[in-house]
C-alpha cells in the first residue's frame, strides 16, 4: 500500500508540473496570437472576431458559412420582457439582420451578441436556449443514458468483471473514489460526496471532449465559459459551507496557532481567511474557464494564420496552413491532456475542500 | 469582454440542469453502480480469503500427512528393532538351554561313568578276595609240601597281581 501512494504522490506531482507548464505555455501563446490577430484588423478577415465568435455563446449553433450562406442550426428564444414570456426560434432574426416581435439581435456596439428590445431599448431577461445551454442539456442526456446503462449493467452482472463501456468507465469511477475522494475526504465520510464528485468529474471531463470536436454536435466551448465553471464553482462553495462543521469555523474566526496581535485589535486572520472562503471557488471557476478558453483560442489562432497568410498571398496561405495544422494537432494533443487535468484538478480541489471544510481539530 | 460575462440564462438553466443531472445520476446511476463495485469488490476479498484459507489448510494437510508417514515409519523401526531384540532373545535361550542340556548331559554321564568304575572296583575287590582266599588254599596247599616254596609262590603270586 505504502509504495502504491508514493507512486501515486510521483504521478501526481508530474502531473501538476506538466498542468503548470501548459496553463503558463498557454497565457503566452494566447498573449502572441492576439498580438498577431490585432496587427491585421484591418483585413477583411478579422481573425479576432472569429475567434471570440467561437469561444463564446451564441443564439444559433453556426455549422458552416457558404459564401453569403449560413448553415446553422436555429435554437429556441425565450425571453422575459414586461411580465411575460416570449418564445421563438432563434432562425426569425435571420443572423441578426432582422427584427422579430419587437426584438432584434445587436450585431455590434456594447450590446453586442445580444438581444435587445427594439422599442424601449432595454435587454429582456434571456433565458434562451443558446448554443451553450444546447451543448450542456445535450451531454446531460448523453451521461444520463451512459452512466444509467453502465449502471443497468453493473446490476445485471453482479459480482461478474466489467464489460464494454463499464469497463472503460470503471478505472475513471475507482479512481475518482480511491485517489480523490478517500484520500481527500477520509474513508468514513466520502461516500456522501461521491455523487457529486462524479458528476462534477464527468461533466467537466466530458464536456472538455465535446468542445474538442470542432463541428455540430460538440464544438460548444461550454467548460470554457464563466457561467458554466461559475456554477459549478458555486455548487462547490455551497457543500463545502454546509458540510463545514464546527472546527472550520473556529479556524476561520479565530485561526489557532496565529499571534493574537493579528487578530485583536485588527482582524486581520479573519479578514484573510473570509476572503479565502470566497477566493478557493473563484480560482476553481477562473482556472477551468481559462485554461480550455485559451486551448480554443490558441488552436483558433493557428487556423486563422492560414487565413491571414491566405489573404495576403494564396501561395502564401497554403504554404503555412502545412504548420498550422502541424501545431493545431499538437495543441489538439495537449488539449485532449488538459481535459482529462482541468477535470482531475477541479473534482480534486473540491474534495479537499470538502475534506477540510470537516477535518477535526489535531 | 464578452468572455467574462457570464450569461443570466445561462447561468439559470446550469443550475437548474446540472442540480438535476446529479440529482438524476445519484440515484438512478451512481448509486447502483457504487454499490456493484463495492459488492463485487468485497467478493473478491471474500474469495481470496477463502483461497488463502485453503491454502492454509492444504498446507496443514500436507503437514500432517507427512506428520503420519513418519510416525508410520518411526513405527516400523521400533516394530523391527523389537522383533531383532527378541529373535536375539530367543537364540541366546535356546544356546543357553542347549549348553545347559550339554551340561546336564556329561554330567549324567560322568556320574555312570563313576558308578560303574565302582562298581568294577567292587567287582574287582571281590574276585581279590575270592583270589586271595584260592591262593591262600593254595599256598597252605604248598606249605604242606615245601616251606620255601610257599614262601617263593606266594611272593610271585602277589607280584603277579596287579591293581589295575
Amino acid at each position: 500500500m505504502k509504495i502504491k501512494y508514493k507512486g501515486l504522490s510521483f504521478i501526481r506531482q508530474i502531473a501538476l508540473i506538466v498542468g503548470v507548464l501548459i496553463i503558463s505555455a498557454q497565457v503566452s501563446f494566447s498573449n502572441e496570437s492576439e498580438g498577431r490577430h490585432l496587427t491585421n484588423d484591418e483585413e477583411a478577415y478579422d481573425a479576432g472576431k472569429m475567434i471570440i465568435e467561437h469561444v463564446i455563446d451564441a443564439h444559433e449553433w453556426h455549422i458552416m458559412s457558404i459564401g453569403e450562406t449560413h448553415v446553422s442550426v436555429p435554437l429556441p428564444v425565450i425571453l422575459y420582457d414586461e411580465g411575460e414570456f416570449v418564445v421563438f426560434m432563434s432562425s426569425k432574426f435571420h443572423h441578426g439582420h432582422e427584427e422579430y416581435k419587437g426584438y432584434k439581435l445587436e450585431l455590434d456596439g456594447e450590446n453586442k451578441g445580444k438581444i435587445v428590445n427594439v422599442e424601449s431599448g432595454v435587454l429582456p431577461l434571456d433565458l434562451s436556449i443558446t448554443k451553450n445551454v444546447a451543448a450542456m442539456l445535450m451531454s446531460m442526456v448523453f451521461m444520463s443514458w451512459l452512466f444509467i446503462s453502465i449502471a443497468r449493467s453493473y446490476t445485471k452482472r453482479k459480482g461478474m468483471a466489467p464489460k464494454g463501456m463499464q469497463s472503460l468507465l470503471e478505472p475513471l469511477i475507482i479512481f475518482i473514489r480511491d485517489d480523490v475522494a478517500k484520500p481527500s475526504i477520509g474513508e468514513k465520510k466520502y461516500e456522501k460526496y461521491m455523487p457529486y464528485l462524479l458528476t462534477l468529474f464527468f461533466f467537466i471531463f466530458l464536456n472538455n471532449m465535446f468542445g474538442l470536436i470542432p463541428f455540430f454536435p460538440g464544438g460548444a466551448n461550454l467548460t470554457g465559459n464563466v457561467a458554466v465553471t461559475g456554477v459549478m464553482a458555486v455548487f462547490t462553495f455551497l457543500i463545502t459551507t454546509f458540510s463545514a462543521n464546527k472546527n472550520y469555523w473556529v479556524h476561520i474566526v479565530n485561526t489557532p496557532g496565529v499571534p493574537w496581535w493579528l487578530k485583536i485589535p485588527v482582524p486581520l486572520m479573519p479578514i484573510v481567511e473570509i476572503m479565502g472562503v470566497f477566493t478557493k471557488p473563484f480560482v476553481l471557476m477562473v482556472r477551468l474557464f481559462a485554461n480550455i478558453t485559451a486551448g480554443h483560442i490558441i488552436v483558433l489562432g493557428f487556423m486563422s494564420l492560414i487565413f491571414i497568410f491566405g489573404n495576403m498571398n494564396v501561395g502564401l496561405g497554403y504554404g503555412v496552413s502545412v504548420v498550422s495544422v502541424a501545431f493545431a494537432i499538437f495543441m489538439g494533443l495537449l488539449e485532449l491532456l488538459v481535459a482529462f487535468i482541468q477535470a482531475y484538478v477541479f473534482t480534486l480541489l473540491s474534495a479537499l475542500y470538502f475534506g477540510m471544510a470537516m477535518e477535526e481539530s489535531h | 469582454m464578452e468572455l467574462v460575462q457570464p450569461g443570466i440564462g445561462l447561468i439559470f438553466w446550469m443550475t437548474l440542469s446540472f442540480a438535476a443531472l446529479i440529482f438524476i445520476l445519484a440515484k438512478f446511476a451512481w448509486k447502483p453502480i457504487l454499490k456493484g463495485l463495492h459488492e463485487r469488490e468485497a467478493s473478491i476479498d471474500d474469495a481470496l480469503n477463502a483461497a488463502n484459507k485453503a491454502r492454509e489448510d492444504m498446507k496443514d494437510l500436507k503437514f500432517s500427512n507427512e506428520q503420519l508417514l513418519k510416525e508410520a515409519k518411526e513405527d516400523r523401526d521400533v516394530i523391527l528393532r523389537e522383533a531383532r531384540a527378541v529373535k536375539d532373545k530367543i537364540i541366546d535361550e535356546a544356546k543357553e538351554k542347549a549348553s545347559a542340556e550339554a551340561a546336564r548331559i556329561v554330567e549324567a554321564a560322568k556320574e555312570n561313568i563313576q558308578y560303574e568304575k565302582m562298581a568294577a572296583i567292587t567287582d574287582l575287590k571281590n574276585q581279590l578276595a575270592t583270589l586271595s582266599i584260592e591262593i591262600a588254599e593254595k599256598v597252605l596247599k604248598e606249605e604242606l609240601s615245601t616251606k620255601n616254596r610257599h614262601k617263593d609262590l606266594v611272593e610271585r603270586l602277589i607280584g603277579e597281581v596287579k591293581f589295575n
